[in-house]
């Protein structure tokens, strides 16, 4: 069966729709200084890429994990130089949460942005529901439940 | 958490200055009501009289791509040339047409539309002659009625063979208040 597909909205839809909730997630990971630059950039990447969504759903999710891979970019930069980074698992040279999104890539939608946000991202359940536009229960239920799925290897085929 | 007025107008600012957007519009104040003026990087692609955005942003998407977004700095030269134009400044605009949107023959007759001169009147029979169809008044009738750049395409300009000011998208006030503008009736 076909899922049906919502229309990608005009930019300035999606970004007045989004924008204070991105706002605050980065002000929350990263200060009140450091989320105005993120937060530029962040739109700016979504914006790069907004010609390119297929659809229109869970676009707050993608807005949110754009922003939350700014976040660990922006850690990683900030790093001082002498210190040691703990080795992170990685396979033929992604960073790991390159892995979870590309493992959980067969999930489905809700799932898996709750799997990837949780895991590759550490984002907060409150934080994950947000970007659901659901509830912290359901957001950690959602995120277990792939989670399951993914260790049992019951991927349904029409999420291949 | 709301966003501050200037982060985001940082925000815009940076987006059109990387060229990231497929259209970049504002609301223009004019002495005819505010103008929703929209312009691609080919160039002016539409005036709106009804300056509601929420109207529009789909058309936009549609037909230009959906990398819309509000930026002062893109209708820039627009907006400076038609408060020119307002203040009595300005005879004619020095822009850039996007007509993507129109049909083949629409972008004829636009063409030779925009040679009509200032605080002149001409009528939709000499246009229809012009683009080579004695015939297609009406035609250019509709042309005009759905004008994708009001007043910088100046279809106030054109009147009925009788000299009556037949129709205007923006309302028969708002022609005859141009042609007052220009000089072209009598105040």
């Amino acid at each position: 069966m076909m899922e049906s597909t919502v229309a990608v909205p005009p930019f300035e839809s999606f970004y007045v729709e989004h924008r204070d909730v991105v706002l605050g997630f980065l002000r929350r990971r990263l200060g009140r200084q450091a989320a105005e630059d993120a937060f530029q950039e962040t739109f700016l990447r979504a914006l790069r890429a907004y010609d390119r969504l297929d659809h229109g759903e869970h676009l707050r999710a993608w807005v949110l994990t754009i922003a939350a891979r700014l976040v660990i970019d922006t850690g990683r930069r900030s790093k001082p130089e002498s210190y040691e980074l703990p080795e992170l698992p990685v396979e033929d040279g992604r960073p790991a949460y390159a892995q979870i999104e590309h493992l959980a890539g067969r999930l489905p939608p809700t799932e898996r942005a709750a799997v990837v946000l949780r895991y590759a991202y550490d984002l907060a359940y409150d934080d994950i529901a947000l970007a659901l536009d659901s509830t912290p229960e359901a957001a950690r239920q959602a995120a277990s439940s792939g989670v399951r799925r993914l260790r049992a290897g019951r991927i349904h085929d029409r999420y291949a | 958490m709301t966003v501050t007025p200037d982060l985001d107008r940082r925000f815009r600012e940076a987006a059109a200055a990387e060229g990231l957007l497929d259209v970049g519009f504002d609301v223009v104040e004019s002495p005819i009501g505010p103008l929703l003026v929209a312009a691609t990087d080919r160039g002016l692609a539409r005036i709106f009289f009804d300056a509601e955005p929420e109207l529009h942003l789909e058309l936009l998407a549609h037909t230009y791509g959906p990398r819309v977004l509000r930026s002062a700095v893109s209708v820039d030269s627009a907006h400076r040339q038609l408060d020119e134009y307002f203040a009595g400044d300005r005879s004619s605009f020095e822009l850039d047409v996007d007509l993507r949107g129109a049909a083949p023959f629409a972008q004829q007759v636009l063409h030779q539309l925009a040679r009509v001169p200032y605080g002149q009147t001409t009528t939709y029979g000499t246009l229809a002659a012009k683009v080579g169809s004695p015939r297609g008044a009406r035609a250019v009738g509709m042309v005009m009625n759905r004008n994708p750049i009001p007043i910088v395409l100046p279809c106030h300009r054109v009147v009925g063979s009788n000299g009556s000011l037949t129709g205007y998208a923006g309302g028969l006030d708002v022609k005859e208040k141009l042609l007052r503008l220009e000089g072209a009736l009598l105040p």
